[in-house]
């Protein structure tokens, strides 16, 4: 695993008097693996979730919905099934046989990724130290400032490419602890087997087509949460934060690193 | 409290014992552990069911995990039953090929001559008439049918369980799956045992206290509530018990597969 930032290492910093940056350790290996994979059967799921949803793009509230029955709303594109009344005169490609097995296999890889990566999150201290918004942090004042701040686009500090920010802290939470969990839940909910032998998971959410349509949005707020992640990485330096996600390393002037090390400790 | 993480400055990349003896020992006794616990895992799966006939391939890591975590989940589950006011009014028929004069003069007849041939793995191969499948005690339930596509609705369903016809034909302990196929040509997919026997699977003559009609599939219908649509064949005409679907056209269990859909279809 190499150096991992939550393994406390013995070797201690050893500045030496000749060189101005120094590589840090960010990132553990295993939170650049399963974030990488999980990226990757987000975008398999993007895709394929959207290859599916062309098949039938009209959404329902309650337990059934078809092409006899008002919809809750209507995406405003062509379908890829012929008996679906879009307007449109053409048909998009259908893909659903590689989109439904595509669809469940990046979920079974992105769903065991997420349960290694709680497991390691739970016991290495990761959602503790890194993720659960520090003491001093938990206020309206340092809340409203963190969003002021982001809402000014101010550049991160440089203290910043070692730990996140509040507002990264609350967003990371909010997608692993109830994005991700609600969008396997209102996937499952559409399973005719699973619900077989859990009901209330579909009971509860109004119907099968609710789970449809519910499943629909949280998607799309994941959707949201990527773009607006990538925007930042981009605004805090793409360059730098991406080799940190890949290598695990920031390069960093030694002078900064001190900074962040005495306003950490005080 | 232990040191934040930035304090660990790495020492580069000098150190030479990085990958010490030990280390690869142990990476290497991992790893041997993994593929036997790998290999023991398929043999289990194998022995008790859990592997689907499309599991080769790309698509065979999902498809084995999804079908085998539901077999292990739904084996004895019910699909959700529903009240007669949640029936759909009117029930949506998906498209169907244009009948053929073979069809229309069956159907000209009020589908008397129609038959179910049920053979293989079975002690007494058997053809049932509409009437005959009639003559058992019916099964009736309110489920829900959804299509791959992502629409659905409930109607209510009538007929004869599978489990009585196989049991009329006695089908031989051997016996995996049964291949059901359409009078529509190349149009068949199989199913397991466990949904083969399960309360719910039943050959459908009736939907909603009237005959079948011809756009759902009548005279005869497989209703299969725990998978979607396209396992639940119209225009049944025949059925075959067997162990290995191998046999059958390209040996993955139905024209679905064939068509790049998956063989299990619960999710």
């Amino acid at each position: 695993m190499g150096d991992s930032a939550f393994v406390p290492s013995a070797v201690s910093a050893v500045p030496t008097a000749v060189p101005t940056r120094t590589d840090t350790s960010r990132h553990s290996a295993l939170v650049r693996v399963t974030h990488w994979v999980t990226a990757l059967c987000f975008f398999a799921l993007l895709v394929s979730g959207g290859e599916i949803v062309i098949s039938h793009p009209r959404f329902y509230w309650g337990e059934v919905g078809n092409d006899l029955t008002p919809t809750l709303f209507k995406l405003p594109i062509p379908a890829s099934r012929k008996l679906v009344p879009t307007g449109y005169g053409y048909l998009l490609p259908d893909g659903n046989g590689w989109g439904r097995y595509l669809h469940f296999q990046a979920a079974w890889v992105v769903i065991l990724t997420g349960l290694l990566y709680l497991i390691f999150g739970w016991l290495s201290g990761h959602f503790r130290k890194n993720l659960v918004p520090r003491r001093a942090e938990l206020s309206w004042r340092a809340f409203s400032k963190a969003v002021v701040s982001h809402l000014r686009f101010e550049k991160p500090g440089e203290a910043e490419a070692w730990s996140y920010n509040l507002l990264q802290r609350v967003a990371y939470l909010f997608v692993i602890f109830v994005l991700f969990p609600l969008v396997i839940w209102t996937g499952l909910a559409m399973s005719p087997a699973f619900v077989s032998a859990f009901p209330a998971t579909v009971n509860v959410l109004g119907g099968q087509q609710s789970a449809r349509t519910l499943h629909f949005f949280v998607s799309l707020s994941l959707v949201l949460f990527l773009l607006v992640h990538v925007g930042m990485v981009w605004f805090a330096g793409f360059r730098s934060r991406m080799r940190a996600m890949i290598t695990g390393r920031v390069a960093t002037p030694l002078a900064a690193a001190d900074v962040a090390v005495d306003k950490e400790s005080t | 409290m232990s040191e934040p993480s930035y304090h660990n400055v790495s020492p580069g990349r000098a150190s030479p014992s990085k990958f010490s003896r030990r280390q690869l020992i142990a990476t290497g006794l991992t790893a041997a552990a993994g593929v036997a616990g790998v290999g023991v895992a398929a043999r289990l799966a194998q022995k008790y069911g859990l592997v689907p006939p499309d599991h080769g391939g790309v698509w065979g890591l999902g498809e084995t995990l999804t079908y085998a975590s539901q077999r292990l989940l739904t084996r004895h589950s019910l699909a959700r039953e529903f009240s007669r006011d949640q029936i759909s009014k009117p029930p949506f028929a998906n498209e169907i090929e244009p009948f053929t004069d073979e069809f229309k003069r069956l159907q000209a007849g009020r589908f008397a001559d129609w038959r179910l041939s049920v053979d293989g793995m079975v002690a007494r191969p058997a053809s049932f008439s509409i009437d005959q499948l009639k003559s058992y005690p019916s099964h009736t339930e309110i489920t829900m049918l959804q299509c791959e596509e992502g629409w659905s609705y409930i109607a209510e369903w009538i007929g004869v369980p599978l489990s009585q016809v196989l049991q009329t034909v006695e089908v031989l302990p051997q016996a995996r799956y049964v291949v059901y196929f359409s009078f529509e040509p190349d149009t068949w997919e199989s199913i397991d045992m466990a949904d083969a026997l399960h309360p719910q699977t039943f050959l459908t003559y009736g939907m909603n206290g009237d005959e079948l009609p011809v756009g759902h599939g009548g005279p005869l219908r497989l209703r299969v509530p725990r998978q979607v649509g396209y396992k639940n064949v119209k225009f049944l005409t025949h059925l075959t018990v067997t162990d290995n679907l191998k046999k059958f056209g390209k040996g993955v269990g139905g024209a679905s597969p064939e068509g790049g859909y998956a063989w299990y279809a619960g999710i």
